[in-house]
């Protein structure tokens, strides 16, 4: 299931979309999952009374954790060693979000091959959400 | 921030892993993943942020005698002092960014010892929500053996207003 580096090339990409009209459930599944009961991600009083937000809207994590998803059915299970990721716009519900993955490197170190991926998941207006890199081991 | 621990449990795995729309059956399917590569569940590649369920004084959940800062009969159940609404509403913070490196995979039956440390601070003048105050957390995780199994940077922003919407 791994990724092997004679099949890959600098510039491939995979996309998934990642979510699907995100519900307000999901964001409560996630702190409750998560433990981050921040009321701006599921109270929507609060979050457009108090904090003034235009309704709640999801965890970074979340949108972080929907785009590995991405990654690792690509990369396959256990292979990733670095993930990091940019927060660059606010998830609301009901947006459906589409992550992608392109090989930007692939190289060897200390006897490991590596490919190094660059990340980005897109809204349904095509504005990025999430920009971030990932590193997996892959296979020769 | 004190040392805290963090057993990684199956069914915690499993509760994270639907949370983030994710069915793969390595994150809660023993004999499925006892045929894998890796040989055993393991966790998701985001699932170290939920050790904030085993910090005790973690400011983002309800704790019983104390005043949340969500919804009840009024819209807040604390009195707040001044500024703007940005951040999260006193809530900590926007989460500007998430790094993670991993030495090996999480599997449920670790038991964890995470410790948090402050690392550097800036600020810049934002477009969208005034003025911002950066701030980045190192946080390591050891398991039984203190062996270092994932490394996680995080940077917390706080805005002077909310975040303008385009």
């Amino acid at each position: 299931m791994a990724l092997r580096a004679s099949d890959l090339r600098i510039g491939d990409s995979h996309e998934e979309v990642v979510v699907h009209n995100l519900s307000r459930t999901q964001i409560v599944q996630y702190a409750g999952a998560s433990g981050d009961y921040n009321p701006v991600h599921t109270d929507e009083v609060f979050a457009t009374k108090v904090a003034g937000y235009p309704t709640v809207f999801a965890h970074g994590m979340l949108t972080m954790g929907l785009s590995g998803k991405m990654l690792t059915n690509w990369v396959g299970d256990g292979r990733l060693t670095k993930y990091g990721v940019r927060f660059v716009s606010q998830v609301w519900p009901g947006d459906t979000l589409t992550s992608r993955a392109t090989i930007q490197e692939i190289r060897e170190e200390n006897g490991e091959r590596l490919v190094d991926l660059e990340i980005t998941t897109e809204n349904q207006d095509g504005r990025a959400v999430v920009q971030g890199s990932a590193t997996a081991r892959i296979d020769a | 921030m004190a040392k805290r621990n963090f057993p990684v449990e199956a069914s915690h795995i499993m509760m994270f892993a639907r949370s983030v729309g994710d069915e793969n059956p390595i994150y809660h399917d023993a004999e499925y993943a006892g045929g894998t590569e890796v040989g055993a569940i393991i966790a998701p590649p985001t699932f170290a942020q939920a050790s904030a369920q085993f910090e005790p004084d973690y400011p983002l959940r309800p704790r019983v005698g104390r005043p949340w800062f969500g919804s009840a009969k009024e819209p807040t159940g604390v009195t707040r002092s001044g500024g703007g609404g940005g951040g999260g509403g006193g809530g900590g913070g926007l989460h500007a960014e998430q790094h993670f490196e991993y030495h090996r995979q999480l599997r449920p039956g670790d038991r964890l010892t995470v410790e948090s440390r402050a690392g550097r601070s800036w600020e810049k003048q934002g477009r969208r929500a005034g003025k911002l105050k950066f701030g980045e957390t190192i946080t390591e995780y050891r398991d039984q053996d203190g062996e270092l199994v994932i490394t996680a940077r995080s940077v917390g922003v706080r805005t002077e207003r909310v975040v303008d919407q385009e």
